[in-house]
């Protein structure tokens, strides 16, 4: 008996341990990233943050402003996100309510695939391929612009917004349906009169987490959106991204200087950012999933 | 049975314990030992350009040399001149000469810097291939990087705005043509900032009317794809294209002498490395690594 009571209170700690993991390795880089940024705030000076330009490297005067970084991840998430959202939700809807078994059993696992395509090959096909589809389509002068970069994020967010659209509307009542069907509502009145807005906390977290995804990504950015740190809100422009700027200059700074600490600034922000946006996605799911 | 397992692995454990140790306890030892010939171990520091160079040598050296350890740090020319002068690295090596003022110090100190010319790198400046310019003196390519040019028109070409590519600011190159063409101004802020060499190759046959700069080993390789445009010292001098030969003979202005230094004439197993960086093996590596041979 005793015995039996010990065996139970060691799995309950492995256990809890285990799941607690997760939250312990959150913490630690938060306190990593703060251990490592915190020294800019007395020398150069916190301010230096908010200038409107970066430049690391120079032999002139260093600025670490991060406004066009943030800017940069903005454009390029925004538009993505209206890019996503309409094929996102709409595939979701097709394949929960009107395909087929046997058509769901095929655009599943390709849906799937399209999410494991590793982003420095769709970097690639971007540069390669779409890069100067656009600078042709819209007579630019060069094609490593945001928008380049916001469709292949698009193409990146589109399966997450789709998996977790479609539980969401997988889950409605067959009641609320069957209520509507009775009193003649069509299939498609029922779908964008019913079944969307019931499930639109859903589909909303769905989309929170795609930008999540879209905002962290940086393979495929640093290859196509031209990296030119420009403060701008036109899509034609070439922007720098927040991940980009990490990925492409934390291999070669000095370690400890002014530079290094302005990587974990940006860095934090970033942190910060896609912390908010799970947040919020956390919330609304869970008022949805609540009314279950 | 159980019982057995634990101690098992709990043997395991110290063992792999003790292994680490030891590791640590050699990895410490390591800068001490004196250099025999054919054993020990060398340490270069210096030049961020050269790290990817000065590893590859490091590394096929090693394979030739088992007994041989070779470390190689970056940290920029100045640390490394500055490690050789503290006795703290056997080699230094460096993207620029040794400055009067290290000269004096290194007599202070009684430490005696021997240069080693190891390899060569130019820079070369280049267009889309259906762009009229040819070449373009070093006063006007710091005007367009700078943003103080931003059509073509105002270096007598066509009316088309000027698409400035750049490498990435972590890049020696990046820092090397700051330096050099744009006399330590600030690039503009338009200019696309790219992850790779091959970027910029791409983009610059892809936009009609990009400018871009490559280290000439790459610029060699994509002529077909890429025009590789003369460089002018002055507005009235003759337009130079980079090569091998221009390189060498110091007429090309976007170019420079990598070294290696040592305290002293080398000897022993820094000798026979410095060797093998001059031999034809390792004046292969320099090409393949996109620098141009001395040899």
């Amino acid at each position: 008996m005793k015995s039996k009571a010990w065996k139970e209170k060691a799995a309950k700690i492995v256990f809890s341990s285990a799941s607690s993991t997760a939250i312990l390795i959150v913490l630690l880089i938060f306190l990593f990233l703060f251990k490592e940024a915190i020294p800019f705030i007395k020398d150069p000076g916190i301010s230096k943050l908010f200038g409107t330009s970066w430049r690391p490297v120079s032999f002139q005067e260093e600025s670490f402003g991060i406004v066009p970084l943030l800017t940069g991840s903005f454009l390029v998430t925004i538009l993505a996100t209206i890019v996503a959202v309409p094929f996102g939700v709409i595939g979701a809807v097709y394949i929960s309510e009107v395909s087929s078994k046997y058509e769901r059993e095929f655009l599943k696992p390709f849906i799937e695939l399209l999410a494991g395509i590793p982003s420095v090959v769709i970097g690639f096909f971007g540069l390669v391929v779409l890069a100067p589809f656009i600078k042709a389509v819209f007579g630019l002068q060069s094609g490593l612009t945001a928008l380049t970069g916001a469709l292949l994020l698009a193409l990146m967010a589109i399966p997450t917004i789709i998996s977790i659209s479609e539980d969401a509307i997988n889950s409605v009542p067959k009641t609320y349906k069957e209520a509507s069907f009775a009193v003649g509502a069509s299939k498609l009145q029922t779908i964008w009169k019913v079944t969307v807005p019931a499930s639109i906390s859903g589909i909303t977290a769905a989309v929170m987490l795609g930008m999540g995804r879209v905002i962290g990504e940086t393979m495929a950015v640093l290859m196509v959106t031209g990296n030119a740190a420009i403060t701008t809100l036109s899509p034609f422009e070439s922007v720098r991204t927040m991940t980009a700027t990490i990925a492409a200059e934390m291999g070669e700074v000095p370690f400890g200087s002014d530079h290094y600490r302005a990587l974990f600034w940006v860095g934090i922000a970033l942190l910060i950012i896609t912390f908010g946006l799970n947040m919020i996605a956390q919330k609304v799911f869970s008022r949805y999933g609540g009314r279950q | 049975m159980k019982y057995g397992n634990v101690k098992k692995s709990a043997r395991l454990i110290i063992m792999l314990f003790a292994v680490m140790c030891m590791m640590l306890l050699s990895a410490c030892g390591g800068g001490e030992e004196q250099a025999e010939e054919g054993t020990g171990s060398i340490t270069i520091k210096g030049s961020d350009t050269m790290v990817h160079l000065v590893s590859s040598w490091a590394e096929q050296f090693m394979n030739a040399n088992a007994e041989i350890e070779v470390s190689v740090t970056g940290g920029g020319s100045g640390t490394g001149i500055a490690a050789l002068l503290n006795g703290t690295t056997d080699i230094c090596a460096a993207s620029r000469e040794i400055k009067p003022k290290e000269m004096e110090l290194a007599d202070q100190k009684g430490i005696e810097p021997v240069e080693y010319t190891v390899a060569l790198d130019g820079i070369a400046v280049c267009v889309h291939p259906e762009n009229p310019i040819s070449e373009l003196s070093l006063e006007q390519l710091k005007k367009i990087y700078t943003g103080a040019y931003t059509n073509w028109s105002q270096v007598d070409g066509p009316d088309q705005p000027i698409l400035v590519l750049s490498r990435e600011s972590s890049s020696g190159t990046y820092v090397f043509f700051q330096e050099h063409v744009l006399e330590k101004e600030d690039y503009t802020d338009q200019a696309r900032l790219m992850p790779a060499t091959s970027s910029i190759i791409q983009s610059a046959s892809e936009d009609k009317w990009a400018i871009g700069y490559v280290g000439l080993g790459y610029a060699e390789e994509a002529t077909n794809k890429i025009k590789v445009i003369g460089v002018k010292e002055t507005a009235e001098s003759d337009a130079i294209f980079p090569s091998v030969e221009t390189v060498l003979d110091q007429t090309y202005s976007i170019a420079r002498p990598l070294h290696l230094y040592t305290n002293g004439e080398a000897s022993g197993i820094t000798l026979e490395f410095i060797n093998y960086c001059k031999s034809p093996e390792g004046q292969k590596i320099v090409k393949e690594t996109g620098y141009v041979p001395v040899s």
